[in-house]
């Protein structure tokens, strides 16, 4: 230690002779420099001392009613084209949380919803997921992390929750690798769980099985022999595909293209011209509303490309119909379907319908897609507080993991291994007069290899 | 401008009366290889000359001010805005046969004004301040009014009306009515030049021969060559400077304003985000070009939008950003003042 301060010493000032013995302006300002630090600190040391006291005084009034508080975050897209869906996500949360009056097991509830997206991006940003994390473990009253949205963002935060031990539960992610080994990149999942142990998990169906259904879908009802795959070369969109891209191989569907495109372009019609050029009977895109689907789809129908298009999940929010236009979308110019892990809110039954329900009367519209995600991602974490024996996070972890036949909003399900939920079905939706429109339910039984 | 806008018309005009001189194309797919290099030679010139347009606002800033106005392509954006208020407001999109050919052109010209003043208006508020100033000063004013346009546009997107789709969700992308369809305007073989195709040239082709001629035969634009020559000594000679400055502003913004409608038609989204692509494209197409240079912008351009084209159709579109990047690097190698750049003066 002497020594280190020896060092910084001779290093903390550039003001040195040629020579390199300190000059004696040097010596000077260095040494007031270290007297403004010393009265400094025993400033912030005399205001640190009078917050404590002012902080403690109402703590010593009420001791009779000790402060039990936990708080729950959540950390989702909320600027940018999401918006409309990670809002419903969040009333979801909050709604699971005023459900049980905003108390689990003697302790009060607080909940704060966090933003991962900049208006530079418009989408998700690296930068300030991870801040996000950062702050939320920094805090020990936080003892669930719900998010986040996209795979992506998943894939920056979650290593530095499972480090610091904090429970997170997703309403959205579905990049197989993020949990399942062998799906993903070769390091997937070990390198999301730093500590060994499983802290992250999810109540939607992964990609494996909704690529796989997808496809499914282009062999037998769209009778595609010959499909063009596009991707956004994000971990979601891309991973998405690659399943699709697989399951067609596997199940005699010709793969004529596979490219990722630029997610910032202004059009694709190039792009296009490639795809009438290869003739394929469908175009399966893997990605959001946020990297340029509805563009994708509105370039396809205006370079004469009348063919069914089919995207994944992370479209299935009313922003990609207003983004799309009602011309682009019509069965006429070819259709669209989408396909989701698990079926619209219209369609939930039990415990869903219910929450629908009771969402229409408090929000006054129908909940996007995701909302029973987020209604079930907090349903699932109170459940596993209130059956924590401590109230600390490894408790929480050990209780959420421990989730089995769990009665909510979807189902009857159990979280694996691996952290993901039992539920395999999904379902086929289609896009009619400016709004979603069921096909069918798919998947249950389709096992993806 | 004026008779620009009407040979602007008139060319649109001739070309939206025989929509239906072809029909309906089938698509019986297997484009024969000179087919698909045609097809994607045509897309590459109507995306460069969008490009193009707005690269112009770009190099007649720098060639007078020495400034990279970096709000310029968040102008555009917000011109796009503007044009979907507009439309919505008035219904446009309802409007049949020629009524809908008058609201395109209304549409046009008011975007083009909307455009024109509130460039004006920044370099009055943001820049003319700051003209002794150093360049550095001058250019973070630039990004400084850049991040506003965005953030207007953000709020922007969040009125209440019917194209904003209620307003619900400011940042979404919104769908631009479809004023001109992408029908073919004429089709050889399974080479498609759509109506949007045909109007991008109508709107552009006029637009440069319009601004050429103002720039070399006409008193303003003799007084802009000169500013951007000597300000000093044009000053001297009797000439406004503040002035000549405030009319390029304008002029430029114009010409974004009337780029910004056609590619709204012909890509048929706005988004807040939109002006950061547009302005990098055009930023680069002008540097390609040889900045300052107006030609050398139009050219830069129309390369820029080619050999996007083509990478995204013979290589990966993933690739076309390097492979953009990588030319552009190797021209500055071989001709670091662009293309058609002059050769580098020195201003003290």
């Amino acid at each position: 230690m002497d020594e280190l301060l020896g060092q910084s010493e001779d290093t903390d000032f550039a003001l040195t002779g040629e020579d390199g013995s300190r000059t004696r302006a040097g010596r000077f300002v260095s040494l007031s420099f270290r007297v403004m630090i010393r009265r400094t600190a025993s400033i912030v040391a005399a205001l640190t001392g009078a917050a404590f006291l002012l902080a403690a005084a109402p703590v010593l009034a009420v001791q009779d009613a000790p402060n039990k508080k936990l708080k729950i975050v959540s950390s989702l897209p909320q600027t940018g084209s999401a918006n409309a869906q990670t809002t419903s996500i969040v009333n979801g949360i909050k709604m699971a949380i005023d459900e049980r009056g905003a108390m689990v097991d003697g302790f009060k509830i607080e909940f704060e919803a966090m933003d991962d997206a900049s208006p530079q991006k418009g989408n998700w940003d690296g930068q300030i997921e991870s801040a996000n994390a950062k702050r939320a473990i920094a805090d020990p009253a936080v003892v669930g992390y719900i998010g986040t949205y996209n795979s992506g963002a998943a894939k920056i935060s979650m290593p530095l929750l499972n480090k610091a031990g904090l429970v997170m539960v997703s309403p959205g992610n579905t990049a197989a690798g993020l949990t399942k080994p062998g799906l993903g990149e070769p390091n997937e999942p070990a390198v999301y769980r730093p500590s060994g142990k499983v802290s992250y998990f999810r109540v939607v169906p992964a990609d494996d099985i909704q690529g796989a259904v997808a496809c499914e879908f282009c062999r037998n009802d769209l009778k595609a022999k010959k499909v063009f795959i596009l991707h956004d070369r994000e971990l979601y969109g891309k991973g998405i595909a690659d399943v699709f891209k697989k399951t067609a191989e596997a199940t005699g569907v010709e793969v004529v293209g596979f490219e990722g495109i630029d997610a910032k372009a202004s059009n694709y019609r190039s792009l296009v011209t490639k795809i009438r050029a290869a003739a394929p009977d469908v175009v399966f895109f893997g990605g959001t509303t946020q990297t340029n689907a509805a563009q994708v789809l509105k370039d396809l129908r205006a370079g004469g490309a009348k063919i069914p298009f089919v995207s994944p999940d992370g479209t299935f929010e009313k922003a990609f119909i207003e983004a799309a236009g009602k011309d682009s979308v019509t069965k006429e110019q070819g259709g669209v379907y989408i396909t989701f892990g698990g079926v619209p809110s219209e369609m939930l039954t039990g415990i869903g319908a219910k929450f629908v329900k009771s969402y229409q009367a408090k929000y006054g519209e129908i909940p996007e897609a995701y909302a029973v995600y987020g209604y079930e991602a907090g349903c699932v974490l109170l459940d596993a507080i209130d059956r924590a024996e401590t109230k600390d996070r490894a408790a929480i972890i050990a209780a959420v993991a421990a989730t089995k036949d769990f009665n909510g909003a979807l189902g009857t399900w159990s979280f694996d291994e691996n952290g993901d939920t039992s539920i395999r079905t999904m379902s086929i939706n289609t896009i009619e007069d400016g709004a979603f429109k069921f096909v069918r339910t798919a998947g249950g039984a389709a096992k993806a290899k | 401008m004026q008779q620009t806008v009407a040979a602007a018309e008139f060319l649109a005009a001739c070309a939206l009366s025989r929509v239906d001189a072809v029909g309906g194309f089938a698509r019986d797919g297997l484009l024969s290889s000179q087919e698909v290099f045609t097809q994607q030679l045509v897309t590459g010139l109507s995306n460069g000359m969008i490009i193009a347009l707005i690269a112009i606002g770009y190099t007649m800033v720098y060639g007078i001010i020495e400034l990279i106005n970096f709000a310029h392509g968040d102008l555009c954006m917000l011109g796009a805005y503007f044009a979907l208020t507009v439309v919505g407001a008035l219904g446009v999109d309802q409007w049949a046969g020629t009524g809908g050919m008058m609201g395109l052109v209304l549409v046009l010209v008011g975007t083009a004004a909307f455009c024109g003043s509130l460039n004006w208006s920044i370099n009055r508020l943001a820049y003319r301040p700051l003209r002794k100033a150093s360049k550095l000063s001058l250019l973070v004013s630039a990004i400084g009014a850049s991040f506003i346009l965005v953030n207007l546009g953000l709020f922007w997107g969040g009125l209440p009306m019917d194209v904003f789709a209620d307003g619900t969700s400011s940042a979404a992308p919104k769908a631009f009515p479809a004023l001109v369809s992408a029908a073919p305007a004429a089709q050889i073989g399974d080479v498609i030049y759509s109506r949007t195709d045909l109007l991008v040239l109508c709107v552009t082709l006029p637009l440069m021969v319009a601004l050429t001629y103002l720039v070399r035969f006409t008193k303003l634009g003799k007084a802009m060559r000169a500013v951007a020559q000597n300000p000093t000594g044009a000053s001297l000679m009797g000439i406004d400077v503040e002035r000549v400055i405030g009319a390029s502003f304008f002029i430029g913004g114009s010409l974004g304003g009337f780029a910004t409608v056609v590619y709204s038609l012909y890509n048929q989204t706005v988004s807040f985000q939109m002006g950061y692509r547009m302005g990098m494209d055009a930023f680069i197409a002008a540097v390609l070009g040889g900045i300052g240079n107006l030609p050398g912008a139009v050219l830069g351009g129309i390369l820029i939008g080619v050999i996007r084209s083509m990478s995204d159709g013979y290589l990966e579109a993933r690739w076309t950003n390097t492979v953009v990047f990588g030319i552009l690097i190797l021209i500055l190698v071989f001709r670091p003042s662009g293309l058609l750049g002059a050769k580098l003066r020195e201003k003290v």
